[in-house]
């Protein structure tokens, strides 16, 4: 399989002389297409700093990041911008959904942001919630939606430029375990349709169901496992420990 | 804050202090030169002979008449001081002061041979000075004295005692023969009146009645439309020419007031907001401590209604301090506008509405800040946003940017709205202004007009104020929008909107009430103006207008640009991590 996004001796510090952290410390990520990957750390490890960087949401300050085949780390804010629009799509574990928008507006936007015209940008948010299965939910408000519920609507709307690469940071740390799973059997059903994913998350049942478990410590990777089986046993797992 | 309220109550106190003293000037110089009720004019017919004075002595017998002064003759003539050249009609008085209009002389002596006494507006005007040499009508005279009457209009709206023409004349008329052209008044003993002469003589005499209020009918019972007939004049008449400019000037001191402090409460709602969303989480502390809400509403209004006051403290001063510069001494009247007298009322009146802009301002984030529940008010829940939905799917159609910008100003309807009303006021303001402005360019006026010029100035000031407010205005709201939807600007940037398209959107999310603002602010502004000088409105020329609403769009954009750009490059990252949206 082709890697769809690579880094190489990817760095990000911040501050300078005596309070210089070291926030990302020369990490090499090869993600292959259509792969999910699990990234676990104690807090303050550079976890979400990485998938900022590797989202076109941070600079880098040192390194190289390659995604789909381009090299990304020198692009302009403005081609920045374009990558995040159309290449990457970002799950929050605040979910960070538009509380003034209609659950279909806030899945509509980036398509809208991409210069769709309203109609095909509307018809695409519809099919994107009938996959979340929210689409009796379309004309509510977030905030009369459930936490599993927003962050499926978050998924949606990651998804609705048909991007090459879903980041998702802590997805389930706003969530009790009823909506960890919801949230989980979505992330599985991407999984199965081929969408590249990368997900940070301190959720060991999470962590399992990936392809590749990294862990992380002070901005390096220091462990990687690669995880075998279907996940589907684990989810059997977790739905009985649900239970 | 401060600086707004303080701006707005100094014009608020210029208005209310030059209100009390238009007409007293006039009224005391009257009594001080024994000002006539009424004048009698006549003149000679320009194509034919002289004038017998005798008519006059008719009128100085009639009912009511208790003194009179008179008659005098009067000569037009020309004066020429080094090389300038200026018509004047020329008054014969007796050496001796008269019963009725003595002109009080402000400087030098009354008239004596040789020596001519020159009406003080026109003095001041030409620069005419005691011991300056002239030349009347080829004759050499040295300026004796400056004095002012009461019993005529000073220059330049000289009330004309020989045949004379003030302004353009018509298309098609004529002026008399020898007609004199905007003269200005000097006084000379009889003899040299009538030595200068150069034709047939006016008189003119003066009229005391037993009651002064009786002026306008005697000259009604008395006044023959025929020739050779003496024309009668009241002081009323005199009077509201004197004024006219006080009273131009009142107006628009106080509507520019008004205007002001319309404008400095919007500013203020937007400011006060803002803080108040700061102070959220104090709310919430002081209410988690155990202040009901009406004592943090209290606290917050306590804060404010100080602030108000100290700034409507300076307002009174610096109103205090600036008026008589604007109402300097009218020229023709003595004792003039000196010093507009700063009353209790103005005081009381200044500082009621200082306190009702605080009020009104911080009653409305105070209610809801108390309201808040507590633990929203500890976590600092922002306002949540509005929802309008029409514009959501309205903007959906629309260009990245515009997209942006009216989802930014649909979150806050009631910002929106005060950005709408204060653009409405500035640019009512300014057209207002205009049209006064266009009105003083049309009136038939001399270079030399100085009170013109004043009355420019005023209009000045006013309307660089109110640009300044509104100015200050709009960057705070910019600030406050900034601010505000940091988050939503952040999440939207990371679904991939350029930093380009989203300062834009910021921008033009206060261009597009601007735009409103200034269009309303046009047709407000006519309003205005119509409604406070209803007889006479000359349009500002059009294209003044029509280039306004553009001008303030690229004015707002201009000032929104650099809080629009900053924000729009803000680092994304820090802001989504944030636990909280
Ligand atoms: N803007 C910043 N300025 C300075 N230091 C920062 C900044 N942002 C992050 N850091 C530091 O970088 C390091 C990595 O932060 P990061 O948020 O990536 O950790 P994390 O693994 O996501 O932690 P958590 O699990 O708590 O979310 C931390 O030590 C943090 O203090
Ligand atoms: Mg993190």
């Amino acid at each position: 399989m082709s890697s769809i996004l690579s880094t190489r001796g990817l760095t990000r510090t911040y501050g300078d002389g005596e309070s210089l952290v070291r926030a990302v410390d020369g990490v090499d990520l090869d993600v292959a297409a259509g792969e999910t990957v699990a990234v676990m750390g104690p807090s303050g490890c550079g976890k979400s700093t990485l998938l900022h960087l590797v989202g076109g949401l941070d600079r880098a300050s040192g390194g190289e990041i390659h995604l789909a085949g381009r090299r990304v780390d020198q692009l302009t804010e403005r081609a920045l911008a374009r990558l995040r629009r159309t290449d990457v799509g970002f799950v929050f574990q605040a979910f960070h959904l538009m509380d003034e928008l209609t659950v279909i507006e806030n899945v509509e936007l980036p398509a809208l942001l991409a210069g769709r015209s309203p109609r095909a940008a509307r018809a695409r948010a519809t099919e994107l919630l009938r996959r979340v299965g929210l689409d009796a939910k379309g004309d509510a408000l977030p905030t009369a939606l459930s936490g599993g519920q927003r962050q499926r609507v978050a998924v949606a709307r990651a998804l609705s430029n048909e991007p090459v690469l879903v980041l998702a940071d802590e997805p389930t740390g706003n969530l009790d375990s009823a909506a960890t799973l919801d949230v989980l059997r979505l992330f599985e059903d991407l999984h199965e349709a081929g969408q590249t994913l990368v997900i940070v998350t301190h959720d060991e049942r999470i962590a399992a169901t990936a392809d590749r478990l990294i862990s992380m410590r002070d901005g390096a990777f220091v462990d990687e496992t690669r995880l075998t089986g279907g996940t589907t046993g684990h989810l059997g797992a977790l739905a009985g420990l649900e239970g | 804050m401060l600086l707004a309220i303080a701006a707005a109550t100094t014009t608020l106190t210029l208005g209310l202090a030059i209100h009390g003293v238009a007409s007293d000037p006039f009224q005391s110089s009257r009594e001080t030169t024994a000002g006539p009720d009424v004048t009698a004019v006549i003149m000679p017919d320009p194509e034919g002979g002289a004038v017998d004075p005798a008519v006059l002595d008719g009128l100085t017998g009639a009912d009511g008449v208790v003194d009179h002064s008179g008659p005098y003759p009067v000569a037009g003539a020309t004066l020429t001081h080094g090389d300038r050249t200026m018509d004047v009609q020329a008054v014969g008085r007796d050496t001796e002061p008269a019963a009725v209009d003595r002109p009080a002389v402000t400087d030098g002596d009354w008239v004596r041979g040789g020596g001519v006494v020159v009406e003080a507006a026109f003095a001041e005007a030409t620069g005419l000075q005691v011991g300056d040499p002239v030349t009347l009508a080829g004759r050499s005279f040295e300026v004796a004295g400056i004095a002012v009457t009461t019993a005529l209009v000073p220059y330049p709206w000289t009330t004309c005692l020989v045949h004379c023409v003030l302004g353009q004349l018509p298309e098609g008329m004529r002026s008399a023969p020898g007609a004199v052209r905007e003269p200005g008044t000097v006084w000379l003993t009889v003899t040299d009146v009538e030595e200068i002469a150069s034709g047939p003589l006016s008189y003119v005499s003066y009229l005391k009645l037993a009651d002064p209020d009786d002026a306008q009918a005697f000259v009604d019972a008395h006044n023959q439309d025929q020739p050779g007939a003496p024309r009668l004049e009241p002081w009323q008449h005199t009077f509201e020419q004197v004024t006219h400019l006080e009273r131009n000037s009142q107006r628009v001191l106080t509507t520019g007031g008004w205007l002001l402090g319309i404008l400095a409460v919007a500013s203020v709602a937007v400011l006060v907001g803002g803080r108040m969303a700061d102070q959220t989480q104090r709310v919430g502390l002081l209410k988690a401590v155990g202040a009901t809400p009406g004592l943090v509403a209290a606290i917050l209004l306590t804060a404010h209604v100080a602030v108000a006051l100290l700034a409507s403290a300076a307002g009174l001063v610096a109103g205090r301090l600036t008026a008589p510069l604007l109402s300097e001494r009218t020229p023709g009247l003595i004792g003039a506008a000196g010093d507009p007298a700063l009353t209790l009322r103005t005081i009381a009146i200044v500082t009621a509405v200082a306190l009702g802009v605080a009020v009104t301002a911080t009653l409305v984030p105070a209610i809801r800040s108390a309201r808040t529940s507590t633990v929203d008010a500890l976590n600092d829940a922002a306002r949540p946003p509005r929802r309008v939905g029409w514009l959501v799917a309205l903007s959906s159609r629309l260009p990245v940017a515009l997209l942006i910008a009216l989802r930014v100003a649909g979150r806050r309807p009631r910002r929106v709205a005060l950005s709408i009303a204060s653009m409405t006021v500035t640019v009512s303001g300014v057209v207002a202004a205009m049209a006064a402005n266009a009105q003083l360019a049309a009136q038939p006026i001399l270079d030399a007009d100085t009170e013109t010029q004043r009355l420019g100035e005023l209009l000045l000031i006013i309307t660089v104020t109110l640009i300044a407010l509104a100015a200050v205005n709009t960057i705070v709201v910019t600030w406050a929008t900034v601010l505000d939807v940091r988050h939503a600007s952040a999440l939207t940037r990371a679904l991939g909107a350029t930093p380009a398209q989203l300062s834009a959107g910021l921008s033009f999310a206060q261009v597009l009430p601007a735009f409103v603002g200034a269009v309303l602010g046009v047709g407000g502004g006519l309003v205005l103006y119509t409604a406070v000088d209803p007889d006479e409105v000359p349009l500002p020329p059009v294209w003044w207008l029509a280039a306004l609403v553009p001008g303030v769009m690229l004015a707002v954009a201009a000032l929104t640009a650099v809080p629009a750009r900053l924000a729009a490059r803000r680092p994304v990252a820090p802001l989504l991590q944030a636990e909280l949206a």
